[in-house]
């Protein structure tokens, strides 16, 4: 029996370029839960998911990650699907993400989470944006990971598709995982917790 | 689960580099161009180009790898490759060993079997291809080594082709040396053996020191 994941945040601060993009940014997250960041552009959205992945360095605060696993990061324990879609155009749908699956230590590649089956044989090059999106999307179901960053992850969706997203999101919570989704549009969970990230500063 | 990563991010990238084309493609015919070029312009004095081949070969080498290595990593950054990278279960130090030695076998280790047959056209002695063979097999896993520090400092960059060179040049001068000096003690009284030694011992450090450079650049960027 494994005991409830908690992510936690104190205090966060974050600096880009000599400019503070953040400051006291509070939250806590219990295993199941779903935060969502509204805040204007600039307002540090994707510096927080990006902080949260390790991609960033906090330039104050603390992030706790309680009953996770002892010896992995919180990286290491994160999904993170940002702007830019970590996809070959030369590659094949099946070879970009087969790929990331033995790379993230997955065992089974997933194309049917975002009904690619029928693309898996085409070169990433001729997909659309919204395809190209769904891919990247995937990567979610490659390994197990509890938690989830993603910034604006229904850009260029289809309403199927964000149908679809929102599914994996749910069903991802009710596993007991915890989410954290940048986004302008309404996203629809009544249990999200919403964070404001304000004006850009 | 490591060694299932490492593998795939080897495939992966030897599979890109055969599909997308272009690095070792455009290197090659730098060498050849070279090698065409040079008793053209030296003229043809067969006892010259002899003196002078070894020389002139590893300076094609060198450049040659030289010209593919702002790409090593600049394509992963900008598409967001690099991010989810990081947040694998392989080091980072590890991915860029892997990325820097695919760049070998793919660019450099080609490049360096194929130079000493091209170096007939410089009227090499036959005698010397065993020894140009050997050390520039050697010498160019360095070459990719240390191209994979300038292809991690530049990788945000458009265009750091520029920069690379001027970054990586200082490094690249011992490798040259000791892989001429090599060579060229191959047919006279002396021995290369000490040369060969000192050549192993900088691509042993190239493959501890440049994987942890890059790293640390290329973590400096993601930020």
């Amino acid at each position: 029996m494994t005991l409830p994941q908690r992510l936690k945040a104190e205090n966060l601060a974050c600096e880009r370029g000599g400019r503070l993009v953040f400051s006291n940014v509070n939250f806590t997250l219990n295993a199941g839960e779903m935060l969502e960041l509204r805040g204007a552009n600039g307002s540090g959205k994707s510096s927080l998911l990006r902080l949260l992945a390790g991609l960033n360095l906090a330039s104050a605060g603390l992030i706790s990650y309680e009953n996770g696993s002892p010896d992995l990061s919180l990286a290491e324990q994160a999904h993170y699907i940002g702007h830019a879609d970590a996809n070959k155009p030369a590659l094949t749908v099946s070879e970009n993400l087969n790929f990331w699956t033995t790379f993230l230590g997955g065992s089974q590649t997933q194309l049917q989470a975002f009904n690619l089956e029928v693309l898996a044989d085409d070169q990433a090059l001729l997909l659309s944006s919204g395809q190209r999106r769904r891919l990247a999307l995937s990567r979610l179901h490659c390994a197990h990971r509890p938690v989830w960053l993603l910034d604006e992850p229904d850009v260029g969706l289809d309403s199927a598709s964000r149908l679809i997203l929102q599914n994996h999101i749910a069903r991802h919570l009710d596993e007991g995982g915890i989410a954290l989704v940048a986004t302008h549009a309404e996203f629809g969970f009544k249990a999200a917790k919403t964070l404001n990230m304000g004006e850009r500063q | 689960m490591m060694r299932g990563a490492a593998f795939a991010l080897i495939k992966r990238d030897m599979l890109l580099a055969r599909k997308q084309g272009g690095g070792a493609g455009a290197a090659l015919g730098f060498i050849l161009a070279v090698m065409v070029l040079v008793p053209l312009a030296i003229g043809p004095e067969q006892a010259l180009l002899q003196r002078i081949a070894p020389g002139m070969m590893w300076l094609a080498l060198l450049l040659a790898v030289l010209l593919t290595s702002d790409r090593m990593f600049q394509q992963d950054f900008e598409d967001g490759s690099l991010d989810v990278m990081s947040m694998g279960h392989l080091p980072f130090e590890l991915v860029t060993l892997i990325k820097a030695l695919a760049h070998w076998l793919t660019v450099g280790l080609p490049l360096a079997l194929i130079t000493p047959p091209l170096g007939l056209l410089l009227n090499i002695d036959v005698y010397q291809m065993p020894t140009l063979w050997g050390t520039m097999i050697l010498g160019s896993l360095a070459l990719s080594m240390l191209a994979s520090i300038g292809g991690a400092v530049t990788a945000g960059l458009r265009r750091g082709g520029l920069l690379v060179s001027l970054l990586i040049l200082p490094f690249y001068v011992p490798v040259l040396i000791f892989g001429v000096a090599a060579a060229t003690a191959s047919l006279g009284p002396t021995s290369s053996t000490p040369a060969l030694i000192v050549l192993s011992a900088i691509t042993l450090m190239s493959v501890v020191v440049a994987p942890w450079a890059s790293a640390t650049a290329l973590k400096a960027y993601l930020r």
